[in-house]
């Protein structure tokens, strides 16, 4: 794990807020395509909770791919918790990722395995014990609200619960930076609210959230901050 | 450390998995690729089968060989010489000459009538031998040399240019051309046993690429999550170290069914030559040693594969 991370999660919570995520006029160039991505410049402090909105196509997803290293800047560089990004090596990856939680919209589950293996899978690989890795889990599960179904498989769950499932595991590890790409995608504005509400929870025990949505009806009720993409530039 | 959920500050102990909990995970992903290995059991058998007549080939040469050498170790290792007396000369005197040279013990007269006697008892030609009318075999005086093989060759020298001495074989050369052509064997073993030990690796690597193909949504997710290389590439070595340890389990059974089958000629023969001989099979440090090379070899192919394929398949 990169030393620079280690030392800003850890400092005490009265601390001073700093920036968690920053991008420094940030460019992305898919080989043979568009720009996905141009000068985009923004700062998300420690602690905040924005919303990142445009269009399909207008970015978002690359900027989420951008802070945990799925895709690497043409331009620009990329600060996560004071860490930039340029300077990780292959190695460092892991280590980043585990401290940034992502929902996906495909959730990204394995359909082999159960809901409890889904979720406590980012701490078996964290290394952690039985005892304590079951009581994260349960933990996490009754947090989104499926306690109980740890040992069905995800296959059998409807898309809000399979989401919750998703949500469930990017928070389990504890990670002070959470992601979500358009996580309200394939769900009525019910249970939109609901999962937006969760968010809205996380982010007040301490977590940084950043939230990828083009569910324009949501973002009024929340107040919180907005980043809209459009054409790959930030636009407000 | 917070407790609160999901509080910030609370990944310290994440960060360090202790070697405990490293074991755990090596003993779970151990026990678990095992037990995936049983979903698809024929054609994880056949795996393990084709792997195990891979080694089975050059270790049941290998075997054979060393019970061809067992026969010239059998030997005490000193050479036999053998003086023929010339048909006019008198044993009594060659073996009096010889006796001087070499001393009273190691030496042995075999009169032509004892030689005819024995001659007719192990050949079976008995009555022909009978219808001659004189002896043709020679007597011959048994020389046991001892000491360095120099000191031997120049007493066979010295022995050949008695008086009496119409001719000297030494029984060494055969034994010499056995551990010559034994000594090839065990190079022709060596390279044909490298040549089987890249096909295994190369088999096992296969399988193992495979396994990866299959379990590609997993390691994208593993990934996705903050899995470490060492993490991902686990279950797969593993999986590797099963099927070389299958394979050369495979490899004993079949040993043990070809030793089974091959014990009946290879007695008679044995017996045929009137020597008493036990065949020698499969020991425990053979065993043993299979099952090293059979894990060495599966880890190996499947190193080579995951360090091949895993980087190809990155999150995007």
């Amino acid at each position: 794990m990169p030393k620079t991370l280690l030392k800003r999660f850890s400092r005490p919570p009265d601390a001073v807020f700093t920036e968690m995520i920053r991008f420094d006029a940030v460019s992305k160039r898919y080989p043979g395509g568009q720009d996905a991505l141009s000068g985009v410049t923004f700062e998300i402090a420690e602690r905040q909770m924005v919303i990142l909105t445009g269009h399909s196509g207008a970015g978002k997803s690359t900027l989420l791919k951008l802070i945990m290293l799925m895709e690497q800047p043409s331009h620009g560089q990329v600060f996560v918790g004071g860490q930039n990004l340029a300077r990780l090596g292959r190695r460092q990856i892991p280590g980043l990722r585990r401290q940034v939680g992502v929902v996906f919209q495909n959730h990204q589950l394995l359909f082999d395995r159960t809901v409890y293996d889904n979720v406590a899978l980012p701490l078996i690989i964290a290394g952690l014990g039985p005892k304590e890795t079951g009581r994260r889990v349960r933990a996490a599960l009754s947090k989104v609200g499926l306690s109980g179904k740890e040992n069905q498989l995800p296959i059998a769950l409807s898309g809000g619960e399979q989401q919750r499932v998703g949500i469930a595991r990017a928070v389990v590890n504890k990670p002070p930076v959470l992601l979500a790409d358009e996580p309200t995608g394939n769900l009525d504005p019910d249970l939109s609210r609901e999962i937006m509400a969760l968010f809205s929870e996380f982010n007040q025990v301490g977590v940084t959230v950043l939230i990828a949505t083009h569910d324009l009806g949501l973002i009024g009720e929340m107040g919180h901050p907005e980043m809209r993409l459009s054409g790959g530039r930030l636009v407000s | 450390m917070s407790e609160r959920f999901p509080g910030v500050g609370a990944t310290r102990q994440q960060a360090r998995p202790g070697l405990r909990s490293w074991l755990d995970h090596h003993r779970s992903v151990a026990r678990q690729t095992l037990v995936d290995l049983t979903e698809q059991r024929l054609a994880n058998a056949l795996s393990c089968l084709v792997i195990g007549i891979s080694m089975a080939l050059p270790t049941l040469f290998y075997l054979m060989l060393m019970n061809v050498a067992q026969i010239g170790d059998s030997w005490d290792g000193q050479p036999r010489v053998s003086l023929y007396v010339l048909q006019d000369a008198e044993p009594e005197s060659v073996l009096n000459e010889v006796e001087q040279i070499v001393g009273t013990t190691r030496v042995h007269l075999i009169s032509a009538e004892d030689a005819l006697v024995q001659f007719a008892a192990s050949s079976g030609f008995s009555d022909v031998l009978a219808a001659l009318d004189d002896n043709p075999l020679p007597a011959v005086v048994e020389v046991r040399p001892a000491g360095t093989a120099t000191e031997v060759s120049a007493l066979i020298g010295q022995l050949s240019m008695l008086a009496g001495v119409d001719d000297v074989t030494v029984d060494i050369a055969w034994i010499e051309r056995l551990n010559a052509l034994v000594r090839f064997g065990e190079y022709l073993v060596m390279v044909v046993g490298m040549l089987l030990a890249f096909g295994v690796t190369l088999s096992i690597g296969n399988t193992i690429r495979l396994a990866i193909e299959n379990r590609r949504a997993e390691i994208l997710v593993v990934k996705l999550v903050g899995g470490t290389d060492a993490f991902v590439r686990r279950p797969f070595l593993y999986l590797g170290l099963w099927y070389g340890l299958g394979g050369a389990l495979m490899c004993c059974f079949m040993l043990w069914g070809s030793m089974w089958l091959l014990q009946a000629p290879i007695y008679q023969l044995i017996a045929s030559y009137e020597s008493s001989y036990s065949l020698r099979g499969l020991t425990l440090l053979d065993i043993l040693t299979l099952m090293i090379v059979g894990i060495v070899l599966g880890v190996m192919g499947a190193a080579l594969a995951v360090g091949r394929h895993l980087r190809e398949i990155e999150p995007r």
